[in-house]
């Protein structure tokens, strides 16, 4: 028996960013404390070369550690857009862990580890490695959410966040351990051939599998921990987590069912479509009597989890484009609504009520813009980046046979219009609150023209974007 | 390129007026917002000039917008014989309100947001008649949408403003999901969406897909445009700023679902009973609409319901295949219509905004020219020839008419009929209580200035003389002109039009409408108020429709929130844990009620969904 291969080679973006996770980390534990700021630097460098690794890195299918870890276009798309939400990210960051007194070293580099998760996740093509993956991604993201040791509500949500990420976990690992009686193994290739004559075990283990991806996407009746946790969690790693286990979540979905189980495809669709069309229904009409806009997000990203999961309902290569379209859509226009509400504060306090944005449109014009850009995006409406990406996905999944889903999203998209525009009506009504004061600063107010520009590039000039991510699509034919 | 010209014109009075506006003084707002628009008309009248546009069509394609393997869609403007009477509608409609608003909003403090929005409005709308395919034409929808909404509720800071603003938006949605699932699906089959592919591909499409595809467009239709069941929005958006609910609410936005089904008539052709259904629709609206505004006494409100008939008796053209009348009237109702709302938004900028025609009257006097207007916009919209209503409807009840002798119903003909009647009473009513009488206010009502007078001036002009443009006695040269792009729909009816079998069908409607006329001078003389019993509630109640909406939908709906925000989301399965929140300093005990929060509610629920997950796969 030949030890496998080690192809580091392969790995250079993966590498890139563990190295920034550890020098962000060991920096902050060196640099004096008004020098703190440097670290922000640092780690968006090393988030930028591990971007340009990643996109630099060859697309065509190479296998490698013995066909756990796989380097394809899906890995490239999904990989970008997790490096591009972990940069926007940490430019969101930047001002509030300092004003907050947060320890910025450990809180840069938990962010990048999260990121190499859903990275691994991406790239894995065996189920021990697709774990790996979602551990490396949600253990941070345990810590990041108690992140402000001396705010209770902030350990709350740690806790809560832990225990029941623990708890999806082990249904995961469970479902893992029942696929691999049924086959022998733990790849995805075991698993797309014992899927044609499924043994009970099989099934077992599979939707076990799918509850644990579930918990992570948050998407019903899975979801009950979000709203909690997005509400305790400091606002920007709420931010953060908000799109960064999508990302990792509905990778790990087009891996597992999408490129594996396509064949099979009449098997699962039904149960997957049942579960986007109660959470599409849930996320949505739920979040329209919301007053907190963290909680109001949170429900925003159940909502959504729906929406791209009738991408994956689809089951076609183009629904896997569609998913990849959407998921870099969704970084754009909800850390961009995170990042308007990041830039103002209650007496110090993060303005997380809707009431705080009372007018705040007439002392900020630009701010209340954006807010409104990317209200209108999450409404769907054209033509913005959330419009283009409700069409791929329905179409695709209309392309399927997939009509109650599409109706079903259609009809919530018009319900999620309400309180999306609420939002940025408040904004433009009423006499501020004299104590709501603006907390911007140039690294956040990057992230929010970063993410603006985002909205109407992939809204109105969608052509080379387009052409990335079908590249995911066309792998799979 | 003079098409991106067109729609960048007022896009750029938007971006100045939205972006500086609030430094530059009044005069240069004003003439930024009047100016692009003007120059847009100036463009647009050069555009359907070009040979190009008789012939297959003018087009610029500005980028590939989108596209997923087979699928493309060019981000591209188009302008054939009906987009060149849909822009030509739209910027000389639109510059003559711009020019009257200069006076109207002359005190508002937020002048330049006014004409930003106005401006972006014009831009979308043309982006919708100008489009080149289906997604393009959504685009503007939607943003016209935005823009009704953004004026709607321009003042809101007065609550009604405010809600009726959201209204507008939320029952629009409702249509453009309908709309939106429209577009999917004949993405999806006919897999493009360039409109001359789409007509092309219509014939060899299942009917059955091709009807519910229509339908499915149509129910976008009748949000817009403020049909049955969603016309609700149209009424309540009168509390936007008057030159607005003339400009978007009659003459321009809500004509869009005509437009609409205009543009793809080939594919309504093709599907089955779609074009029945819009008939039936546009009937019923137009007759269900005239009866409300018989007994509102909000001036603007009559109007509005007035529009919603009259868009009635577009749709109805559409659905009995007189699809050139259907435009001719478009047409002819956004002079009079316009003019109408613009003599009311006189009467009330002299009134200081009083719009109860109760608490108005004898204002002929001091307002001459102003009563004279609406006396030409009530003529014409009441269908009293040579005024230009009298041709357009005139032409649509022939159409039902002959409809029906081939096999449609006689009742859209009747309806269409007893439209005319009631019409030319509500409009004699509101013309009496307005105008008519000894004056109920104390107050000095002056004629409005030359700035807003010029633009109702011409278009008294348009309501009066244009019926020529599809009087028989002119050759109809309007109907001539669109003939070409409805032929290949083998419509044919202008061509070897028949002379009505007896003179009675045409004579009928004017018979109608001056016996609406006496009726009205009949009940309404010395400006008495007419309760018309139990009828009188039914109406004034608008069918009690709305009311229904609220009992069978509304409430309902908000319950179904309540249910999952607050007791399920919240009671049931975060309350156990978010009360812990109140034990803030008993740190420990908060850890242990946690836990017991965990065990008993969020464990229960993930076992629910496993137990129906697991079940699911070994159960099949």
């Amino acid at each position: 028996m030949t030890p496998p291969a080690v192809d580091l080679r392969l790995l250079v973006p993966e590498l890139v960013v563990t190295a920034t996770a550890v020098a962000v980390m060991l920096a902050g534990l060196f640099l004096p404390a008004g020098r703190q700021h440097l670290l922000r630097w640092l780690a968006a460098v090393g988030t930028l070369a591990a971007l340009g690794t990643t996109l630099t890195a060859g697309a065509d299918p190479t296998p490698a550690f013995a066909g756990m870890y796989v380097r394809d276009a899906l890995t490239r798309v999904i990989q970008a857009t997790a490096l591009l939400a972990v940069l926007l990210a940490q430019w969101l960051s930047g001002e509030y862990v300092e004003r907050t007194g947060l320890e910025a070293g450990e809180y840069y580099a938990l962010m990048l580890v999260a990121a190499l998760g859903a990275m691994l996740m991406a790239a894995s093509s065996d189920l021990i490695m697709l774990f790996l993956g979602l551990e490396t991604l949600s253990i941070p993201l345990y810590v990041l959410a108690a992140f402000a040791r001396t705010d209770l509500r902030s350990q709350e949500a740690g806790l809560k966040y832990f225990l029941l990420g623990a708890f999806g976990t082990a249904f995961f690992l469970y479902g893992i351990a029942l696929l691999f009686g049924a086959t022998g193994s733990t790849g995805y290739r075991a698993l797309a051939e014992h899927a044609r004559t499924p043994a009970v075990i099989f099934q077992a283990g599979l939707a076990l599998l799918t509850i644990g991806l579930a918990f992570k996407a948050a998407v019903v009746p899975f979801h009950f921990w979000a709203p909690d946790v997005y509400e305790g969690a400091p606002l920007p790693a709420t931010a953060y987590m908000s799109v960064i286990a999508k990302v990792g979540a509905f990778a790990a979905f087009l891996r597992v069912y999408v490129v594996a189980l396509a064949a099979q495809a009449g098997e699962w669709s039904t149960l997957l479509a049942a579960i986007s069309v109660l959470t599409m229904i849930v996320g949505n009409v739920a979040a329209l009597r919301q007053t907190s806009i963290k909680r109001l997000l949170a429900y925003s990203s159940i909502a959504h989890a729906g929406f791209i999961l009738t991408g994956v309902v689809a089951g076609t290569p183009s629904g896997a484009s569609a998913v990849a379209f959407y998921l870099l859509a969704y970084t754009f226009m909800t850390l961009g609504a995170f990042a308007v509400v990041l830039m103002l504060h209650r007496r110090g306090e993060e303005a997380d009520q809707i009431a705080d944005l009372t007018g705040v449109a007439w002392r900020a014009p630009a701010l209340g813009g954006a807010m409104a850009l990317f209200m209108v995006s999450l409404a769907g409406l054209p033509p913005t980046a959330g419009f283009l990406a409700k069409f791929y996905v329905f179409t695709a999944a209309l392309d399927a046979g997939q009509i109650g889903v599409v109706v079903t999203g259609v009809l919530t998209s018009v319900v999620s219009a309400y309180y999306y525009l609420r939002v940025a009506y408040t904004m433009f009504t009423g006499q501020p609150h004299e104590d709501v004061g603006f907390a911007g600063g140039r690294w956040v107010t990057a992230a929010l023209v970063t993410a603006s520009a985002g909205v109407v590039v992939l809204g109105i000039f969608p052509g080379r974007v387009i052409s990335f991510v079908q590249q995911v699509g066309q792998a799979m034919r | 390129m003079v098409l991106e010209v067109i729609v960048a014109l007022p896009l750029a009075g938007w971006l100045i007026n939205g972006l500086a506006g609030g430094r530059l003084p009044r005069g240069v707002v004003g003439a930024i917002g009047c100016g692009t628009v003007g120059a847009a008309c100036a463009a647009s009248v050069m555009a359907a000039g070009d040979p190009a546009v008789a012939g297959g069509g003018l087009t610029a394609t500005l980028f590939t917008w989108l596209s997923a393997g087979e699928f493309t869609v060019s981000a591209g403007l188009f302008m054939d014989r009906l987009s060149a009477l849909m822009a030509l509608v739209v910027t000389g409609v639109g510059f003559l309100i711009h020019v009257y608003s200069i006076g109207y909003m002359a005190d508002d403090p937020a002048y330049a947001r006014y004409f930003a929005y106005l401006n972006l409005f014009v831009a979308s709308m043309l982006l919708l008649v100008l489009g080149g395919n289906l997604l393009v034409l959504f685009v503007g929808w939607e943003l016209v949408g935005l823009c009704s909404y953004l004026l709607i509720g321009f003042w809101f800071d007065r609550e009604r403003a405010a809600s009726s603003g959201r209204k507008a938006f939320i029952v629009n949605r409702i249509g453009d999901a309908g709309f939106l699932l429209g577009i999917l699906l004949l993405a999806t089959t006919a897999g493009n969406l360039q409109f001359d592919r789409l007509a092309a591909a219509s014939g060899g499409m299942a009917p059955g897909l091709l009807t519910a595809a229509t339908l499915l467009l149509f129910a976008g239709a009748t949000g817009k445009s403020a049909q049955l069941p969603l016309y609700v929005w149209l009424p309540d958006a009168m509390e936007g700023p008057t030159p607005v609910s003339a400009l978007i609410h009659a003459a321009t936005m809500v004509t869009a679902g005509v437009y609409m089904i205009a543009r793809l008539h080939p594919l309504f052709l093709h599907a089955g009973y779609t074009l029945s259904v819009v008939a039936a629709v546009g009937a019923v609206t137009a007759f269900f609409a005239a009866t409300v505004a018989l007994v509102e006494w909000d001036l603007k409100r009559v109007l509005a319901y007035s529009t919603i008939s009259q868009l009635g008796y577009m749709f109805l053209a559409m659905g009995v295949v007189m699809m050139p009348a259907g435009m001719f009237h478009l047409t002819t109702h956004a002079f009079f219509k316009a003019l109408l709302f613009l003599a009311a938004g006189s009467v009330m900028h002299a009134m200081r905004g009083v719009v109860d025609m109760r608490r108005l009257g004898g204002l002929a006097g001091p307002m001459r020219w102003t009563a004279a207007g609406f006396a030409v916009g009530g003529l014409a919209l009441a269908g009293v020839p040579p005024f230009a209503g009298f041709f357009s409807k005139d032409l649509i009840l022939e159409g039902a008419f002959e409809w029906a002798q081939r096999g449609g119903a006689m009742l859209v003909w009747i309806a269409g009929l007893a439209t005319a009647f009631v019409t030319a009473v509500y409009v004699t009513r509101a013309m009496m209580l307005t105008f008519a009488g000894p004056a109920a206010d104390p107050g000095h009502p002056h004629e409005a200035p030359a700035v807003m007078g010029l633009p109702m001036a011409v278009l008294a002009a348009l309501s009066f003389g244009g019926g020529l443009l599809g009087a028989r006695v002119a050759g109809e040269p309007l109907l001539r002109y669109l003939e070409p792009f409805f032929v290949d729909s083998a419509i044919g009816v202008l061509k070897d039009r028949p002379m009505p079998a007896a003179g009675v069908i045409t004579a009928l409607p004017v018979a109608v409408s001056l016996a609406g006329i006496l009726a009205g001078f009949a009940l309404y003389r010395d400006r008495r108020e007419v309760t018309l019993g139990a009828l009188g509630r039914f109406l004034s109640h608008q069918w009690y429709i709305e009311t229904l909406y609220d009992a069978v939908i509304v409430t309902p709906a908000k319950r179904l929130a309540h249910l999952l925000a607050d007791v399920v989301e919240t009671r049931g399965i975060d309350g156990a844990v978010n009360g812990v929140g109140a034990l803030v300093g008993r740190a420990g005990l908060a850890v242990r009620g946690l836990q017991t929060g965990f065990v008993r509610n969020y464990a229960a629920a993930i076992l629910a969904g496993t137990i129906l997950m697991l079940g699911y796969w070994l159960f099949r």
